[in-house]
């Protein structure tokens, strides 16, 4: 069985939502944070709906529609047989409300709104019924590895002929509160005066925060508007050291029948955290020395479900057939396969192999 | 009644609204405004923050909140 | 490559919860008919006096002795390892360092009962608070806590669908076992009492401010419970080499939305009927091969009114028996379907159905009644274990004997 990519949504730092030249104008911020571009929301979400929404609800919302909406022809779309998704934050912004309101307030006089929406399924849930799909929905909390046991859901449910299409997707942000505390944690560049561009310019004890949310419907039949296959899926939990990260990898195009000679661009997560991302400098000097690689989050920054931005960057440069000049490398001869690889806090490593159909 | 449709609209985030949009007499609940039951807990709230009115049996709501009216009503005939 | 499984098997149970602190001792409770509901006390509320709760009857303190954690941990995470270490053990799968093995685990809002007491000082100060009380906060942090103290690193992830988490988290592995890519899994959830959760349901005003009655005529809310339960699930091949220590297999399982509201569920229970029809059709039985439902029962006037109409919708009679253990538990939240699939595989494996405790009313609307008293020596065959959650998140799993 195949998987194939049949749409997607992504909202990001970027201009990544609605039609658009990939990639070809890019955003760029100072300071140690990416704040996503968001579109009008009320062009995909009725108002009714929209009171009950926190930001990251709307971000996640919207990017579904957006993906459905592609996915669909003019008469509309069909409800896929399963939303599955990851959050590894959930719904900060509204956790924070609550929490401030019940200490200042102490426990008095506190309203449900804020409460219910700060359940980690909430962002599924309101796609469901907005929808009315009643089929199955899941939500992964798992940190670096949420969306990518998400994707492990919808692969599952597709082999098992469960569903014919699954609307799999991610979404995590940034709040005010979030952001200074992670921060307090050393996470991000204490450099404020440069932007997002210069990240791979020289070496810095943190990194830039970013978020976004991202759907792709995946599908065990192919159509002709697919982007691309996915492959392979493959994470690994805490390596010992360089040396077991270098052999999972090896391990995983094993796994596939492939060489590293077959592999037309390789996405990485790299942060240019020096000690953090050793694992990226040590194979791009020797198992991907001979293979473009780029980097994906300098445009979207770091969180925990960045690996969806990569899987929409990958699937949409196979489409175009062409890399973006802002990623800065020329474009192979073809591209046939991308090989992502991203790991989150040197905990978190996870493999995607994309394939154009 | 034009100050409680301002704390109807603010407390319940109804973004799409303007207070004076809403009509005097108008259902609130299922048909007019479409609220539902989560919001009857925000306006049991808004009665307590606002105007320091508890509304100790929740069934009442309905009764209550069954228009802007019947609001203001309620809320002259319980203040101290 | 690998092997794919055709059926999956239970193979250890672990549980904690306000009445016992490993299976054994819940068990015992659920035969005297022993509710583990009272007073809070681990909680420094407003609401102390007012509102019972389901606590488990050991100090943080008690648990890290007795896990190997730090005390200072989130209490969900010691709930949670002291469980799955139960279950780990019950298993006692010798060899263990051959065979892959996963921790699929689950919860609702992860360490947050550190978290609630960092923000008061933070609010003040975003420079204050003791970061050690939120490094921890993630639902996946928490799992990852008891997966690196149990050692399982082949796979770990963490569900969270309110009430339904945990049985969501056991299906995924049982999947996983199934598609060849585990041959073992721990799963579950857990959840532990925090201010945030407690507050947070007070203002829904689903809570009962006495000892809850689920599936009661006059029941008047839930009673929040904590607590952890696990199951450990092998493939076939790993079952066999173990054959007289399982206790039953996972014959069926389904997820399905309900999509009416938020938290309320439809009035036909349409999210319960699907994931139970489900859960049916994969298991491959009827409905009258149930012996037995684990009701969600949460003791809401919406839920059991809700589920209720869905059973009656979808069974005929002569309905199967029937009980919320909850009453005795409280409702557990993420720990939910882990805790009642401990209580499912142990009602075949000791022929046992347990009681729905407090009703004196049957409800009106529905043609059967909750079992009313403990029974033993009785042939349970087919277990159907239900949870609902927030979300029209509606999961049922089917446990059969072998």
């Amino acid at each position: 069985m195949k998987t194939f990519i049949r749409a997607t949504g992504n909202i990001s730092p970027q201009r990544t939502f609605g039609k658009g030249a990939l990639l070809q104008d890019p955003v760029i911020q100072t300071g140690n944070q990416l704040r996503c571009t968001e579109p009008d929301y009320l062009k995909y979400i009725d108002a009714k709906f929209i009171r009950r929404m926190s930001r990251i609800i709307k971000m996640g919302t919207a990017a579904a529609m957006e993906c459905l909406q592609e996915s669909g022809t003019a008469a509309g779309f069909t409800n896929p047989d399963a939303i599955v998704m990851g959050t590894a934050y959930g719904c900060l912004d509204d956790t924070g409300i609550f929490l401030k309101k019940m200490v200042e307030q102490n426990e008095e006089m506190l309203t449900p709104t804020a409460f219910i929406q700060s359940t980690h399924n909430t962002i599924a849930a309101q796609i469901a019924l907005l929808l009315q799909c009643h089929n199955y929905n899941n939500t992964f909390v798992h940190r670096g590895f949420s969306f990518e046991s998400a994707l492990l859901d919808a692969i599952m449910l597709l082999e098992e002929n469960a569903a014919k299409t699954v609307l799999a997707g991610a979404a995590d942000e940034i709040t005010a509160y979030s952001h200074a505390i992670l921060s307090r944690f050393g996470l991000y560049k204490r450099e404020t005066d440069s932007n997002n561009l210069a990240l791979y310019q020289f070496f810095s004890k943190g990194t830039i925060a970013g978020e976004g949310a991202a759907f792709f419907l995946l599908s065990n039949e192919h159509s002709e508007q697919d982007y691309a296959t996915l492959d392979a899926l493959h994470t690994f939990y805490k390596p010992a050291g360089i040396e077991e990260a270098e052999q999972q990898v090896k391990n995983f195009l094993l796994a596939q029948s492939i060489s590293v000679e077959e592999i037309d661009l390789i996405i990485l997560g790299n942060n240019n955290i020096e000690k953090e991302d050793a694992v990226y400098f040590a194979l791009s000097n020797s198992l991907f020395k001979n293979t473009t690689c780029v980097n994906y989050k300098f445009l979207c920054g770091e969180y925990p479900t960045s690996t969806a931005f990569a899987l929409w960057m990958a699937i949409n440069i196979i489409k175009e057939g062409s890399v973006p000049a802002v990623l800065g490398k020329p474009t192979p001869p073809k591209i046939k396969r991308v090989l992502i690889y991203n790991h989150y806090q040197n905990i978190h490593h996870s493999l995607m192999l994309v394939g154009a159909c | 009644m034009m100050d409680l449709k301002r704390q109807i609209v603010e407390q319940l985030n109804l973004q799409h609204i303007k207070p004076e949009e809403i009509g005097d007499d108008q259902p609130l609940f299922v048909e007019g405004l479409g609220l539902d039951s989560i919001d009857a807990l925000e306006l049991i709230v808004l009665l307590q923050q606002q105007y320091n009115i508890k509304l100790n049996n929740a069934e009442d709501g309905p009764k209550v909140f069954q228009s802007v009216r019947t609001m203001a009503d309620y809320i002259k005939s319980h203040q101290a | 490559m690998y092997t794919k499984s055709a059926a999956v098997y239970v193979a250890g149970v672990g549980v904690v919860s306000a009445i016992g602190n490993n299976a054994k001792s819940c068990l015992q409770s659920l035969e005297n008919g022993e509710a583990g509901i009272g007073p809070i006390t681990l909680l420094n509320t407003i609401h102390k006096n007012n509102l019972p709760v389901a606590e488990v009857k050991l100090g943080n303190d008690e648990l890290a002795a007795q896990t190997g954690l730090s005390p200072n941990a989130s209490r969900t995470a010691l709930l949670s390892m002291l469980a799955a270490n139960e279950a780990w053990q019950d298993a006692g799968i010798s060899n263990a360092g051959h065979l892959r093995t996963g921790f699929i685990s689950a919860n609702s809002v992860g360490g947050m009962d550190k978290t609630e007491n960092f923000f008061a000082a933070f609010l003040k100060d975003n420079k204050s608070g003791r970061l050690k009380d939120v490094v921890n906060h993630e639902c996946g942090a928490v799992t990852e806590l008891v997966a690196d103290g149990l050692g399982i690193k082949n796979y770990v992830s963490t569900i969270s669908t309110a009430c339904s988490s945990s049985a969501n988290s056991i299906f995924f592995g049982a999947r996983m076992i199934k598609h060849g890519m585990l041959d073992v899994v721990v799963a579950g959830g857990a959840d532990a009492l925090t201010k945030f959760t407690l507050n947070g349901f007070n203002t829904l005003q689903i809570l009962d401010k006495e000892w809850c009655m689920p599936f009661d005529e006059n029941r008047r809310g839930l009673n929040l419970g904590e607590g952890a339960g696990y199951i450990v699930l092998v493939s076939e091949k790993v079952a066999a080499g173990i054959s007289n220590k399982l206790y039953c297999k996972l014959s069926g399982y389904a997820n399905a939305n309900d999509a009416h509201h938020q938290t309320a569920s439809s009035p036909e229970g349409a999210g319960s009927y699907a994931a139970m029809k489900g859960a049916l059709a994969l298991s491959g039985l009827q409905t009258k091969d149930i012996s037995y439902i684990n009701l969600h029962g949460t003791g809401t006037f919406n839920n059991d009114i809700s589920e209720g109409t869905a059973i009656r919708r979808l069974f005929n009679p002569p309905y199967p028996k029937m009980s919320s253990t909850k009453a005795f538990t409280g409702h557990t939240l993420g720990a939910s379907g882990g805790i009642e699939a401990v209580f499912s595989a142990l009602a075949i494996k000791q022929g046992i159905i347990y009681p729905n405790l407090r009703l004196q009313t049957p409800m009106q609307a529905l043609p059967f009644v909750p079992e009313r008293i403990f029974q033993k020596n009785v042939a349970v065959d087919h277990v159907l274990s239900n949870s609902f959650g927030f979300g029209g998140n509606c999961s049922s799993l089917i446990f059969s004997k072998l």
